[in-house]
């Protein structure tokens, strides 16, 4: 292959990567109006901009919108360019990036109008859920057709968590979503009882574990190097931390459901594995981070890099705060209070959000024909805005968390408890304000970004880039 | 009780909990004792910069993860985890919660038993009984009767005089600890006219403005459609079957025409719930002398 004739195909990056932005805002400002709603209840305008309908909304646009867009696009590009091939899969690619924008409006209606089936982060109807499947087989088929084309002999380790993170979320998707139609918008859930809540939960942490973050490690092995112009610090930690991570998530699920009905094994065996989970977490920010040794000066004025860092500190930081939260007497003070939210955050604001803001924000330039951002200042404010607001966001959160675990659990001399519900939602209300202002300084952050990649966009030439030859095989 | 079907899958669990918790070792011994080449490359390039370092794992993270994988075998050891087998702690989540319970419970005792010997009138005149009815009623009773305890549409005002049941003590504790439910049945029967006749009869009683000569129509309706079995020829209700007093100005649902009409139409069902089994005698004795003492000096 001379590698002058043929090029990638970066149509389908530039989409989804125009899309993350806009998508991040959109679910970003429905997150601002429930984070609003909390302290102004007044805000809640009839059922269909209820908090209880509009917060799934929220969730579902941030993770598989925003977060969904950004993985595609990061993983198209990155499986090109290190396939040394053009993206393999003809009509499946478009397909792909419609189907899956097709998917975003149907949830954007059917969430306000009260279509659910009621199962956290797996909300969408049983017509959806199908139309969920087709994409993503067709995303399989895409990305595991050019992996199969590709013209260099080894698989570059973006590509082991990209693979890894498209065939368990189909596992979990389909197994999660078995159900029986009722009418065309309500489905009843093939399982009942404990067992259902712990297919959910085996689901949901998954749904933290691969889509949340094995997809975006693969975009931090891609980027961290590229932009840090560093080699991967070390090959055979990678080896060890992908595979303990893929193995070891999938057990830990049961710590959603610590004191309840379900058997007290499951939930140990549950806590076990995410505490084992700490070191193959760890091993993916040491990987990312210890790229960078011997580079450390580029940190300075390279605001890409600055996002890409400081997303692996925010990474390391949840993937210890999440097992210590797993282990039996940690998780009966912070279960079902705010410190969950705030760790949620911890990796869904500092973790995921900054490594796909600046992994788009590599790609933009390139993707527009430009050498650089319209303005790498505002890449900068971006970064600090960014910044500040997720630690407001996080610390607000672990103050309010904690309080409410201690006011329920606190007893009078009598036995009985010391504060009514209510008064730990009354002493909670300055940290929701708190909350509210870090998500609105987020989303002001990603308005910045949307300004700055239309300026970017602006007259330049979108001319799709010849495939390189890979470079002389060594022995 | 055991949690599985047959002893296959309590040794299923057994194998595959201990041989993937081995297994994470394994991986990490194996791929220990690789050969490293610090600060060399693996040799591969892909996308013309990107490489990979052949550098060893760090010390202190493989450590950490050992330390990790050895937790867990000790914690298997002491906790219920491997299938049936228990854990030497012998511990439970349900066996931990009765712990916490009981010793709560037996510290609280004396204060109880206290009061429990006393009449629920000389308990409600209990400084300290009636600090302890107040938090028990804002754990257990204000979701429906509201933290100022006036109730809410179809949740009774426990503040005022007006008792559906009857404001006795006795009464009240009966009410708290075996519940009630609370039946007006539908009347659609009668007809619309008729239902507008007792509706505005029914306005008529309390003083509320009224077409009089659909009141006076009503007022027959009254007796003749059965209404006086339940709520009594003078329309004063009757505590033994929870018929409301119609004559006061305390309305559960609402006093306007429209709101009566409906409740005549199509009735009403209201639960309370029963309590006894849930909180126990003690706490439901305080509880009866706390609602008792709200109603002291209402009207």
């Amino acid at each position: 292959m001379s590698g002058t004739q043929t090029t990638y195909n970066d149509k389908v990056v530039r989409q989804f990567a125009v899309m993350t932005v806009i998508w991040g805002i959109v679910g970003m400002l429905v997150g601002v109006i429930i984070a609003a709603q909390l302290v102004w209840p007044e805000l809640n305008f009839g059922p269909w901009l209820h908090f209880g309908r509009l917060r799934p909304l929220h969730t579902n646009a941030v993770i598989f919108a925003f977060g969904g867009c950004a993985l595609f696009a990061t993983s198209y590009w990155c499986v090109q360019r290190t396939s040394h091939t053009r993206l393999w899969g003809g009509p499946l690619i478009p397909f792909t990036f419609w189907g899956w924008q097709i998917i975003i409006l149907l949830a954007a209606v059917t969430l306000p109008l009260g279509i659910t089936t009621g199962k956290e982060y797996a909300e969408l109807e049983w017509p959806v859920d199908i139309l969920i499947t087709l994409v993503w087989v067709a995303y399989a088929l895409v990305f595991f057709g050019t992996i199969a084309v590709r013209k260099v002999s080894h698989i570059y380790v973006a590509n082991w968590f990209f693979g890894a993170f498209i065939i368990a979320v189909a596992l979990l998707h389909i197994v999660n979503s078995m159900e029986m139609p009722i009418t065309l918008t309500k489905s009843y859930s093939m399982y009942s009882g404990v067992q259902d809540a712990m297919i959910q939960w085996w689901y949901g942490h998954n749904a933290v574990g691969f889509f949340l973050t094995a997809g975006f490690l693969g975009m931090m092995y891609y980027f961290v190097p590229k932009q840090a112009g560093r080699p991967v610090y070390s090959y055979r930690l990678s080896v060890v931390h992908f595979w303990a991570l893929i193995f070891t998530y999938m057990w830990a699920g049961p710590h959603h459901l610590h004191y309840t009905a379900l058997p007290d094994w499951t939930q140990s065996v549950g806590m076990i594995f995410s505490l084992i989970l700490l070191a193959p977490s760890w091993g993916g920010m040491i990987n990312g981070i210890m790229t960078l040794s011997g580079a450390w000066h580029k940190l300075r004025d390279d605001p890409v890099l600055k996002f890409l860092i400081t997303s692996l500190s925010f990474y390391g930081m949840s993937t210890f705060e999440g097992p210590m939260m797993s282990i039996k007497t940690v998780n009966a003070l912070s279960h079902y209070t705010d410190w969950t939210v705030g760790h949620v955050h911890s990796g869904a604001l500092g973790w995921v959000a900054m490594v796909s803001i600046g992994s788009i924000y590599y790609l933009l330039p390139k993707l527009f024909g430009k050498t650089e951002m319209y303005s790498t200042k505002l890449v900068t404010t971006h970064f600090w805005i960014a910044t500040i607001g997720t630690v407001l966001y996080i610390a607000s959160m672990w103050i309010a968390g904690v309080m409410q675990g201690l006011m329920w659990r606190a007893v009078n001399a009598d036995g009985t408890l010391a504060y009514s519900f209510v008064e730990s939602v009354k002493g909670s209300y300055p940290f929701w304000a708190i909350r509210w202002l870090g998500g609105v300084l987020f989303l002001t952050g990603m308005l910045i970004m949307a300004y700055n990649m239309f300026k970017t966009m602006a007259g330049g030439k979108t001319q799709d880039m010849p495939v390189v030859a890979p470079a002389g095989h060594h022995a | 009780m055991s949690d599985f079907v047959s002893d296959f899958w309590n040794l299923y669990v057994i194998v595959i909990v201990v041989g993937s918790i081995l297994a994470c070792a394994v991986l990490l011994i194996v791929q220990g004792k690789a050969t490293f080449t610090p600060g060399k490359t693996m040799g591969h390039v892909w996308d013309e910069t990107l490489e990979e370092y052949n550098n060893p794992m760090p010390k202190w993270w493989s450590w950490l993860f050992v330390i990790t994988v050895v937790f867990a075998f000790v914690y298997l050891a002491m906790y219920p985890g491997l299938g049936n087998f228990k854990g030497m702690l012998g511990w439970t989540a349900v066996g931990q919660h009765k712990a916490e319970v009981d010793k709560v419970d037996a510290a609280v005792k004396p204060l109880f038993d206290k009061y429990m010997a006393m009449d629920v009138k000389a308990v409600a005149a209990d400084k300290q009984a009636m600090e302890m009815g107040k938090r028990l009623y804002l754990t257990y009773c204000m979701q429906c009767h509201g933290a100022d305890a006036r109730g809410a549409k179809g949740f009774p005002n426990l503040t005022d005089a007006d008792w559906l049941y009857g404001g006795e003590p006795d009464q009240i504790k009966e009410t708290i600890a075996s519940g009630r439910m609370g039946v007006m049945p539908p009347h659609e029967q009668l007809g619309a006219d008729t239902i507008k006749d007792l509706a505005n009869y029914v306005r008529s009683l309390s003083g509320l403005p009224n077409d009089s000569v659909r009141a006076g129509k009503g007022k027959e309706a009254f007796t003749s459609a059965g209404c006086v079995g339940c709520h009594g020829p003078e329309a004063t209700g009757m505590h033994a079957v929870g018929a409301p007093n119609l004559t006061d100005k305390v309305w559960l649902y609402g006093s306007s025409e429209a709101t009566i009409t409906e409740t005549i139409t199509k009735g009403r069902q209201n639960q309370m719930p029963a309590w006894k089994e849930f909180l126990g005698d003690a706490k439901v004795h305080l509880l009866s002398a706390y609602v008792f003492s709200l109603s002291q000096g209402a009207k």
